[in-house]
């Protein structure tokens, strides 16, 4: 009994932990006051002035595009390597497992400046220097998340199909793709993930200009805080709340379904 | 033949890899062992020695292993607790503990600048039912409690898995044996769950030792670390040969513990395994 109660604190403790800070943000979201502690009565004023604050708009759909577009075509360059990888003997898998975990291990700063340098040297820095660093740190999600469905998945059934005449592409649509989907999409929502939280890699290898969510937060509270900041906290909160919702839930009604 | 050729379907993998990984790390290489005129030079790798640049890597080292230390700590009992949760509701708790993971971390920054600063909300409270306020912002606590807050769930996730792994009829059996819960815990679920471990510690003690936003933001230019003197070396003082040689020893440093780390556990469990 004791013991119950104690787990139950403690789970409590770290709930408040983890939330105090979120709620606290809610809740000076819709405070009309800018003094942090003084509660100057509902408004949603930070609201209106948080989507007439272009750039801040801009940023928001600068990292909409970016992540969108880095997750999808690391998922492509990924799930092709993955196929790759699959098929080739012990020591090369052994070598290429190898090297997709260098970029996931590496530091985040170390990885920003080293393709900042390289980029500078060749190019100038823009929207498609993120871009593409953003698709090199997502490929190794995908890659983990796919090789071990492919490893699950029924080789015999593949090779019954090419026995019975089917061509590889055909065979490989109809056997080995459903089997290997769920990896791909949940490969390509945590590259979407990484991509959203990217704050290093990001800060590195953008020009002049171009912001993400994380890199103009940033500049602004070097500045000091404003309560846009606040009400654009509650709105990514709801989002990542609805997302992950989703995500979390919905396969499970799936297979009940299925069953 | 046809493994042969499905092979290929990793090239396009491998040329990205080659151009952005492997070409990339050549350049900080080259950058750090030249002197700004391009000559051969190991001033800066060797400058991690000057008092400054040493100072803020020893500091970024403690930090980063309170950090991980404390996350550990939390961590393990929260684990455990989340696992013999047998409600119907166990899927919504683990939820919501990795929620927050999902909120931008900038944002996480901001509302602990918030939290600590002087007037804000934690030293209202204290001032409310008369306690002195604490005065942590701008100092090396504040930013370990921001690191903890943000690095937390990397290591809940790899101890939770690896703990809900284990067969109940381990524990089953070694309970009809005439096992106590401490013989059980440390000859079966502590050993069981190292490899876990193992992850969470590199998972969190990597950005720690490496972060530089958080101590920007919250240690207000007194909390100087050694990705801040990196950062400040490309983005302020432009010497680019400087901070790629004070990177190469800053990634020595991240495979040094990893290599630690590693030897210390077996080849199991991996973070996204």
């Amino acid at each position: 009994m004791i013991k119950k109660s104690a787990e139950r604190i403690y789970l409590f403790l770290i709930f408040l932990f983890l939330y105090l800070p979120i709620l606290v943000l809610i809740v000076l979201s819709f405070n009309d006051s800018k003094a942090k502690v003084v509660w100057g009565g509902f408004t949603v004023r930070w609201y209106k002035e948080l989507f007439s604050n272009t750039a801040i708009m801009e940023a928001f759909s600068t990292t909409i595009f970016v992540s969108l577009a880095s997750a999808l075509l690391a998922t492509i360059l990924g799930t092709l390597a993955a196929l790759g990888i699959d098929a080739m003997k012990k020591r090369g898998r052994t070598i290429m497992l190898g090297a997709t975990n260098i970029p996931l291990l590496n530091a985040d700063i170390v990885t920003g400046i080293s393709m900042m340098l390289l980029f500078v040297r060749f190019t100038r820095l823009g929207l498609s220097t993120v871009l593409i660093a953003h698709i090199t740190f997502n490929i190794p999600y995908v890659i983990l998340n796919v090789l071990p469905k492919l490893k699950q998945s029924s080789r015999t059934t593949y090779e019954a199909a090419l026995d019975l005449g089917a061509t590889p592409l055909y065979a490989f649509y109809k056997i080995t793709w459903p089997q290997i989907l769920p990896g791909v999409l949940s490969g390509f929502l945590m590259a979407m993930t990484m991509s959203l939280d990217d704050f290093s890699v990001t800060y590195f290898t953008k020009g002049a200009g171009i912001n993400t969510l994380s890199t103009i937060i940033y500049t602004e509270m070097r500045k000091g805080i404003r309560p846009e900041m606040y009400a654009l906290s509650t709105i990514l909160f709801l989002i990542a709340l609805i997302l992950l919702l989703f995500i979390n839930f919905r396969p499970a009604v799936r297979r009940e379904r299925q069953d | 033949m046809r493994n042969l050729k499905r092979q290929f379907l990793a090239g396009p993998y491998i040329l990205w890899m080659a151009g952005f990984i492997l070409l990339p790390t050549l350049m900080i290489l080259y950058y750090a062992f030249t002197s700004t005129s391009g000559d051969f030079s190991l001033l800066n790798v060797t400058s991690i020695t000057f008092s400054v640049h040493f100072k803020s890597l020893m500091l970024s080292l403690k930090l980063a292993l309170i950090c991980t230390v404390i996350c550990l700590i939390l961590s393990y009992p929260l684990a455990m607790i989340l696992n013999n949760l047998k409600t119907k509701s166990q899927g919504l708790i683990v939820f919501i503990f990795i929620l927050p993971m999902w909120m931008n971390f900038m944002l996480r920054i901001l509302a602990w600048r918030l939290l600590l600063s002087n007037n804000g909300v934690i030293n209202s409270v204290l001032g409310f039912i008369g306690l002195p306020g604490l005065d942590i912002l701008n100092t090396p606590t504040a930013v370990v409690f921001c690191m903890v807050y943000d690095f937390l769930p990397f290591m809940v996730l790899p101890v939770y898995n690896a703990m809900a792994r284990i067969q109940p009829d381990i524990i089953e059996a070694a309970k009809d044996l005439g096992a106590g819960n401490l013989t059980i815990f440390f000859r079966i679920i502590l050993p069981l769950t190292m490899s876990g471990v193992i992850s969470g510690i590199i998972m969190v003690f990597v950005p720690a030792l490496t972060s530089f936003a958080i101590s920007d933001l919250l240690g207000g230019g007194k909390v100087l670390l050694i990705g801040n003197v990196i950062e400040q070396a490309f983005m302020q003082e432009y010497n680019w040969n400087l901070g790629s040689g004070l990177s190469v020893v800053l990634m020595v440093f991240v495979i040094a513990s990893m290599a630690l780390m590693n030897s210390h556990g077996d080849e199991g469990g991996g973070t996204f395994a």
